[in-house]
């Protein structure tokens, strides 16, 4: 099952939105799959009556008081922002106007 | 003075005899970091650190102030300071200053601390070396030639090379406790829970810890005792009442049972590594420690769970670099362009590697063959540990299988970069806390000896960490 083939890469660093170059897809996919055949060993350990363990924590959920409170200036926060208009984000139109 | 004291506990008595100032520390730190040669630092902070001293200096004069007032500490540039550029050592936050300090900085800063400056890593805190840092590799302080260790390389080599009293780092899979052992210094690991991530670069946040570097045990229990406690903006954090880390410090092992698992003592390992930690052990014995034969029988597949959940967790935490609120933008043809150009250049190949491999991890049809078995074996590597610390108090074992290698020598090679972490990984799998203790050498490089404690049991964690510290000696300050 692990062994990878470029087209997997590609596919998967289309999924994390990660342009590569073809050197970096070849390589990337002889890398990988050392790692994969290394994880894949795994498989051989049963499981079938163990539970996950998502979180070593012995809490699920953690509720508080729902109170307004101050949010951090706005000029800091935009300060870092590669382009703003007004009190947003500016990016690239995502939907065409009709 | 020409020389920074070597422990908290001195800084604190040359602090308080008035033999000199949180000024005169403040600056010589500052100019040890200025002239540092192993690329330890990103920037040196000086106006914020000598005002800090100044401050310190006044509550030192009033009377009342806390052990680490006054005490020069280097902080990892993955851990967030207000007005002060934090990098994670990426190009893809280019520039970045946060509009608010994590909450282990404000602890430090409320203990009255004076940070220097922000310290190399590898990216994002990736590495196992911190070669792989955007602002070039990190050096050995023992040797040049070699790395110091990651992916908390620039804290661990600040404190051996004597820039900085302590030090603060992250332990994802072995990042504070491999340099550590590398560089010859003391690195801790808390128990996951202990202390807030808040305002911390997020890698893998069900394994991600903050901890510290020292030169000497006491002085990362201090650091301890600042950090821990419950932080209402990391739901992750235990309410714990406060306890003393530093009470049992001269208890010494004797009557305690030290566990030695033997699935950490590996074909592989460098007989120098073997034979320092084998002196170890027969020390600690002859010291009154009872050393019990355990077995960790899943301690092999440590590597794989951990090379699942930990890119797996980061392909999800790393998905807010898109060039929209922060850091590097690379405008391309459409949004989705820009998201993938932003992403292609500002990431370096470790990070890129790695979020391949975890969004594979977690895509349709491999989710339930990879994320969902190794979360199953996380289980039963957390149920081993959970029966061994109901026979010993505490497991002793090597920090890492190797001395500091050459730069250069894994980078091209990830499984046998990630061979790294295979004694410090389990012990993030299982949520514990871990200290590597200076633990002599081999062909003159420093080797790193691995405690670790049931949860929360850091208390017992220092006392037998302390008590083989003064077995061993101090390790010399590096060059």
């Amino acid at each position: 099952m692990s062994t990878l083939d470029r087209s997997v890469v590609e596919k998967v660093a289309g999924l994390a939105r990660i342009e590569l170059t073809d050197e970096e897809i070849e390589r990337f996919t002889a890398q990988l799959s050392v790692v994969l055949d290394a994880v894949d060993r795994l498989r051989s350990v049963d499981t079938s009556a163990i539970p996950p363990t998502a979180s070593v924590l012995p809490v699920d959920n953690v509720m508080r008081e729902d109170v307004v409170r101050p949010s951090l200036p706005l000029e800091e926060v935009f300060r870092n922002a590669p382009g703003r208009d007004g009190d947003h984000f500016r990016v690239q139109t995502v939907l065409e106007q009709r | 003075m020409n020389a920074l004291p070597r422990t908290g506990r001195e800084a604190a008595e040359l602090l308080r005899a008035r033999e000199t100032s949180a000024s005169e520390l403040t600056d010589l730190a500052i100019e040890r970091a200025r002239a540092d040669t192993h690329n330890a630092w990103l920037l040196v902070s000086d106006d914020h650190a000598r005002a800090q001293a100044r401050a310190a200096d006044q509550r030192l004069r009033a009377g009342d102030a806390p052990p680490l007032c006054g005490v020069p500490w280097a902080c990892k540039d993955i851990i967030g300071t207000k007005g002060i550029e934090t990098t994670a050592g990426s190009r893809i936050l280019d520039g970045y200053l946060p509009s608010y300090s994590a909450t282990v900085v404000r602890r430090l800063d409320a203990a009255g601390a004076v940070m220097i400056g922000k310290t190399n890593l590898d990216e994002f805190a990736m590495g196992s070396s911190s070669e792989n840092s955007a602002f070039g590799p990190v050096k050995n302080p023992h040797d040049a030639t070699r790395v110091p260790g990651g992916s908390s390389g620039g804290s661990a080599v600040a404190v051996a090379a004597g820039q900085a009293v302590f030090s603060l780092g992250t332990d994802t899979g072995g990042s504070i406790r491999q340099p550590a052992a590398l560089c010859g210094v003391v690195g801790m690991k808390p128990t996951y829970g202990r202390v807030s991530r808040y305002g911390v670069v997020a890698f893998a946040s069900s394994l991600d810890q903050v901890g510290p570097f020292a030169n000497d045990v006491e002085t990362a229990a201090i650091v301890c005792e600042a950090l821990f406690g419950v932080d209402e903006s990391d739901a992750t954090t235990m309410a714990l009442p406060a306890e003393s880390l530093r009470e049992g410090l001269s208890d010494g092992v004797k009557g305690l049972r030290l566990g030695v698992p033997r699935e950490y003592f590996i074909e592989g390992m460098e007989p120098g590594v073997e034979r320092a930690v084998r002196a170890a052990l027969a020390a600690l014995e002859r010291e009154g420690a009872e050393l019990v034969d355990v077995s960790l029988p899943s301690t092999d597949h440590g590597l794989a769970v951990y090379y699942i959940i930990q890119p797996a967790e980061a392909s999800a935490n790393l998905a807010r670099y898109d060039g929209v609120r922060y850091g590097l933008r690379v405008a391309g043809s459409d949004l989705a362009d820009t998201y993938r150009r932003t992403r292609g250049e500002g990431f370096g190949p470790e990070v890129k590697r790695r979020l391949i491999l975890g969004t594979y991890a977690l895509s349709a049809g491999y989710y339930d063959a990879y994320y969902s078995k190794a979360q199953k074996v996380r289980t039963l590597i957390k149920r081993e540990f959970d029966e061994a610390f109901a026979k010993v108090d505490a497991l002793v074992t090597p920090t890492s299988p190797s001395v500091a290698f050459a730069i250069g020598a894994k980078v091209n090679d990830p499984l046998t970069m990630y061979l790294n972490d295979a004694f410090t990984l389990p012990v993030n799998i299982a949520g514990l806390p871990g200290i590597s203790v200076p633990c002599g050498t081999s062909d003159g490089l420093p080797v790193g000896l691995q405690f670790i404690a049931g949860s929360y049991r850091e208390a017992t964690l220092f006392r037998v960490a302390a008590a083989y510290e003064r077995i061993a000696g101090p390790m010399e300050v590096a060059a």
